[in-house]
């Protein structure tokens, strides 16, 4: 897919917490609509960039643009109005305990947006319908299953109509059977043009529906492309060894 | 057994020390409301600083909680009260009492705070920044609502210990259940007030201390 012009554009991107040196020199662009896979090792730095693009870890260096604007710039205190642009679905879901599922989905529209609450509520039962759950919006979210979570922790942050969604492992946490319907709501989400950044581990799901796939290791971006050339074909040492040893696991 | 129930549980003088004993009660419970809602204003707000990124926040609110969680509140009492005056600082029974209470109690209650919110996990108020929602925000709506969930008994049993500990103002003649049934005891030569007044206790306190234990056992179970 020729994207048609850039959402996401990470620019000499460098983090370091205290001594350590967990992101160099990261360059990555993400095209409007486009759904960039990002897999590597444990430890390689991609959480940690992902929460450098809505600012939840502070970049050391370097830029990171959203939709045309420097998010790095922004001054501390105006970042709530950039992250309302950039969704982010979190491994543990994190969805608050003490709120029925239609609050979960409420909440940041009418406290961050500004929505009212009859409009926020209509928007949240829209979006729970089109994550499947639209039956479970009086709900706590402790009696719904993970993967009921996880789609339900989607549509909270869809509900604020994100330029961009950021997913960090959002299947790693879910029983197997589970998985299928998270994965589902992402591609249909991706059929509708959202522009999407996910670090996961579901390599058949990358082969499937990414546009491109981005492997890390070491805080570097090390190759890229095309998944069936990355998977098929690929060119570093490193990454030949990743495949190896993620297939292995998996035929395991 | 005559001369037992005449000492501790005479009617008549019960009923004679009544009003006194029923001043004495309103004095208390008023005394408590001031307390125990500047207390819990006053803990949260120096929990929060205890957890501020703000170092000389987190460490004057840590000094305070500290100190006046490691002084008797009967020291503190007795120097607001009678050690002030010193400094040329004349305060009224109950405002003394009031301040006292309030640098005791706050500190407690802070620390209480402290533990519920450092018990919520951090995905939570990461989940909430995420979606464009203020530091403020995000501890009124998503933080703290969990926190005092968490612990609610610690709360609840702080609010008990302050009730008990009102009874200390006496010692400053403050009008309060304590001093008045002792009050009582010496017009009447008789010890059936304090008796009286310690039932008095009892019947505000025994229900709360009831659903504290009721509530530990429910967290236990889940
Ligand atoms: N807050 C922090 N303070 C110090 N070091 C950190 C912090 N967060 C992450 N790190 C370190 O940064 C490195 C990269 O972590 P990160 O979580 O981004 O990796 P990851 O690729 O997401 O790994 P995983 O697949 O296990 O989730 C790790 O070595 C980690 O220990
Ligand atoms: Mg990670």
């Amino acid at each position: 897919m020729t994207a048609s012009r850039t959402m996401l554009e990470i620019h000499a991107l460098e983090k370091r917490f205290d001594q350590t040196e967990v992101l160099k020199n990261i360059d990555l662009k993400v095209g409007e609509g486009e759904l960039v896979f990002v897999i590597g090792p444990s430890g390689s730095g991609k959480s940690t960039m992902l929460r450098c693009c809505n600012r939840l870890e502070e970049p050391t260096s370097g830029a990171i643009m959203i939709d045309r604007e420097r998010i790095t710039d922004i001054p501390r205190r105006d970042l709530d109005r950039m992250r309302l642009k950039v969704g982010m679905v979190f491994q543990g879901f994190h969805l608050y305990p003490h709120m029925s599922v239609l609050k979960n989905v409420m909440l940041a529209q009418v406290k961050a947006l500004g929505r009212s609450k009859p409009e926020a509520q209509a928007r949240a039962l829209d979006m729970l319908d089109q994550v499947g759950l639209k039956h479970k919006a009086d709900a706590k979210p402790a009696e719904l299953s993970g993967g009921q979570q996880q789609r339900v922790a989607i549509a909270r942050a869809l509900a604020l109509d994100p330029k961009v969604m950021l997913f960090d492992e959002p299947t790693s946490a879910l029983d197997p059977e589970l998985v299928g319907s998270v994965l589902k709501v992402m591609k249909e989400l991706r059929e509708k043009g959202m522009t999407m950044l996910v670090v996961s581990h579901e390599m058949a799901f990358a082969r499937e529906a990414a546009d491109r796939v981005v492997f890390m290791d070491g805080g570097y971006v090390i190759e890229q492309g095309p998944p069936d050339e990355l998977f098929g074909n690929p060119k570093s040492d490193r990454l030949k060894a990743f495949l190896s040893r993620v297939s292995g696991n998996e035929a395991a | 057994m005559e001369a037992f129930l005449d000492t501790f549980f005479n009617i008549d003088i019960m009923l004679q020390a009544l009003p006194l004993l029923l001043k004495g009660a309103v004095v208390t419970l008023k005394l408590c409301a001031v307390v125990i809602v500047l207390g819990l204003c006053g803990g949260l707000m120096l929990a929060l600083g205890a957890l501020s990124p703000r170092r000389w926040l987190r460490w004057s609110s840590i000094v305070y909680i500290d100190l006046f969680r490691a002084v008797p509140p009967l020291v503190l009492l007795v120097f607001v009260y009678s050690g002030l005056p010193f400094a040329g600082i004349r305060l009224s029974p109950f405002v003394a009492v009031v301040i006292a209470f309030f640098l005791n109690n706050s500190a407690y209650f802070a620390e209480v705070f402290r533990a519920g919110i450092t018990s919520v996990p951090k995905g939570q108020s990461e989940a909430a920044r995420a979606t464009g929602l203020s530091p403020v925000q995000c501890m009124g709506y998503i933080v703290l609502p969990q926190a005092v969930r968490n612990v609610l008994p610690d709360l609840l049993s702080n609010t008990v210990e302050v009730v008990k500990l009102t009874s200390l103002a006496s010692v400053v003649s403050l009008s309060e259940l304590l001093y008045s049934a002792n009050m009582a005891r010496s017009v009447t030569y008789n010890s059936s007030p304090l008796v009286m007044a310690a039932i008095l206790y009892l019947a505000v306190l025994w229900p709360l201390v009831r659903v504290i234990s009721r509530y530990q056992r429910g967290l236990a179970v889940n």
